[in-house]
């Protein structure tokens, strides 16, 4: 039924061959051909033969598509008559639309804070106990930024999953606890009173996230010069006062850093919600209904004026991403 | 020396419990995959604590292997180490020119590269689906190295020069004093040199493309040429309520990243700190 498993392994070891020697190939003969100039120009054309080739790749591969992106959303479903805004004022009017971005807003507000909280909380403890149990505590906590997406949907979904047959035992971790409470089984991912569905799979993105914080935070907390501390606990301030006072004030950096890595992450959020609900019972996402605009519906306008949309959240976070850049730098 | 007080025994209930609650869902998911078919269906897994020696099989991963399992690893393994191997030269050289040369417009470009870091990918699909079209690339093994090639270099360009730049610059003067030409500056002092960020590079890479479901989803699809990504999301939606095999198969998708993530840690958080955002 499917290919020779041999064939394919054959396929690409030789793109790899190719890629590699027909890159390293590609720079030899520029460079030869730039040696052959007079040293003047050598030197100046020679910074383009090293940057040209990742200038182009991300040209074709982000750059040309971006702005093709931003022209067919001002277009119809097959990207042939122009239709001015009314792939936007369409999506804008659509109350489900409307639902998808106050999820997208719940999924900011919650899974960076939530995932840095943790991460700091897992972190300080940690930092307390001896080396072997810190190590195997972060080590648990950290697992997770290992597990795809689509990993971490099944192992959750086995947690949500519920039985309602009469009798049936259940087998779901979160219903059978529910259960044995009292209640009645119920679908956890079709309730959508209090966005529960929404936030259950939030708890998915902190849970494979906080190991993330983790990790940067505590390199953090373990560069707070201990005298600072010392001086502290000598002036009498109690270990929460230091941590608020002392150590907090030192990390801010990374604790910005951190958050603004998975507030980027979270944005684009896809995986979770396509696997899980498909963005069902209102729980889609950005990129979700980007994905079922283009692929259920066949609308590339609309669907481009999705992305669009996701291109706008994402700019601010640019921006300052190339700020902190430039200070950084100048530094 | 810390004294044993009430607040460090806390702090040990604190921790205990935060990762019983963070390792419970994947024991879950473990035990269950070793459990028979019919005891997955009818008891939850927790009962095996209880009655520890029933009856543990490996029957559902020789099921869901034969399923197509077997064939969508190999793919993923197709798909990851070129996809992870290709942008790396590339970006090499151009971090170098932006660590050690210098030339018009330096700056502008590499903002660029900072800038598309957090360009959602989405952006990306329908003109390059277009573009791939014309040359009947989608569904091939080459759209999706070429697709992530090209998405990864951004994070690649950036973790290399932010790393390379803190080498010491005397080294690439006296090189040049002694004669040498960048390209074998670059050859035989900054690659030697820059290993390990060339390695945080290849782990981050290759445990994204082999977790990745967008991007194999819209250049590979589903049929001969799937990974496993995709197997196992069709395993979810076809076969929802069949946990034995869906706890099995999502196993046998976390065994290379796992891997690869233990053996490999340091090296791996070296690249989260090196260059923590990816587009």
């Amino acid at each position: 039924m499917s290919d020779d498993p041999f064939l394919k392994i054959v396929n690409g070891l030789v793109a790899i061959v190719l890629g590699v020697g027909g890159t390293a190939a590609l720079y030899w003969v520029l460079n030869l051909l730039v040696g052959l100039l007079p040293g003047k120009w050598d030197r100046r054309i020679k910074p383009y033969v090293f940057v040209g080739p990742a200038v182009l790749v991300v040209t074709v591969f982000l750059v040309y598509p971006a702005v093709m992106t931003v022209i067919f959303s001002f277009a119809d479903a097959n990207s042939i008559n122009w239709v001015g805004l009314a792939n936007y004022t369409a999506l804008f009017q659509d109350d489900e639309f409307l639902g998808t971005l106050f999820n997208n807003l719940l999924w900011i507000l919650i899974v960076p804070a939530g995932s840095v909280i943790v991460g700091l909380l897992v972190a300080v403890l940690a930092d307390r106990l001896k080396a072997l149990p810190e190590r195997i505590a972060k080590s648990v906590i950290f697992m997770p930024m290992a597990i795809s997406f689509v990993g971490a949907s099944t192992i959750w979904g086995f947690v949500y999953a519920t039985r309602f047959a009469q009798g049936d035992k259940q087998i779901g971790l979160l219903s059978a606890i529910s259960t044995s409470l009292g209640f009645e089984p119920v679908a956890w991912l079709r309730i959508q009173t209090g966005n529960l569905n929404d936030l259950l799979l939030i708890v998915i993105m902190v849970w494979l996230q906080a190991g993330f914080a983790m990790v940067l935070l505590s390199s953090a907390i373990k560069g707070v010069p201990d005298d600072t501390i010392e001086a502290a606990r000598i002036d009498g301030a109690s270990e929460v006062q230091i941590f608020f006072k002392v150590v907090v004030p030192q990390i801010w950096p990374t604790v910005i850093v951190v958050f603004v890595t998975i507030l980027i992450l979270v944005l684009k959020v896809f995986d979770i919600v396509y696997v899980m609900t498909g963005g069902r019972s209102g729980t889609s996402v950005l990129a979700n209904t980007f994905f079922v605009e283009l692929f259920e519906f066949g609308d590339a306008g609309r669907a481009a004026a999705v992305v669009v949309v996701l291109m706008i959240a994402v700019i601010p976070v640019m921006i300052y991403q190339m700020r902190q850049f430039k200070k950084q730098e100048a530094r | 020396m810390r004294q044993f007080t009430l607040g460090s025994l806390a702090v040990r209930v604190a921790i205990v419990l935060l990762c019983v609650l963070w390792f419970i869902p994947t024991l879950g998911l473990l035990v269950s995959s070793f459990r028979d078919e019919a005891d997955v269906k009818t008891s939850g897994w927790w009962t095996v604590i209880t009655d520890p020696f029933s009856q543990w099989t490996l029957d559902s991963y020789s099921q869901v292997l034969e399923s197509g399992m077997a064939n969508a690893f190999v793919n993923s393994i197709v798909v990851s180490v070129p996809a992870t191997v290709l942008p790396i030269m590339i970006a090499a050289f151009a971090a170098y020119a932006f660590t050690f040369m210098r030339f018009w417009g330096r700056n502008v470009l590499f903002m660029l590269i900072v800038g598309l870091l957090v360009v959602p990918l989405q952006v990306a699909f329908v003109p390059l689906l277009n573009l791939f079209s014309d040359y009947d690339l989608n569904g091939t093994f080459l759209a999706v190295w070429l697709a992530h090639t090209g998405f990864g270099m951004p994070l690649a360009v950036y973790i290399l020069r932010n790393y390379m730049a803190t080498l010491p610059h005397e080294i690439i003067e006296s090189a040049e004093i002694d004669g040498a030409s960048h390209f074998q500056t670059f050859w035989k002092l900054i690659v030697p040199m820059s290993v390990p960020a060339l390695a945080a590079f290849a782990i981050f890479q290759f445990l994204w493309v082999w977790n990745d479901l967008l991007v194999a989803l819209i250049f590979l699809g589903a049929g001969d040429n799937e990974v496993v990504t995709i197997t196992l999301r069709d395993l979810i939606g076809d076969r929802g309520q069949e946990w034995h095999l869906l706890t099995a198969g999502a196993f046998i998708t976390m065994t290379v990243p796992l891997l690869v993530f233990f053996s490999l840690q340091r090296y791996f958080v070296r690249g989260l700190t090196a260059g923590s955002v990816k587009g």
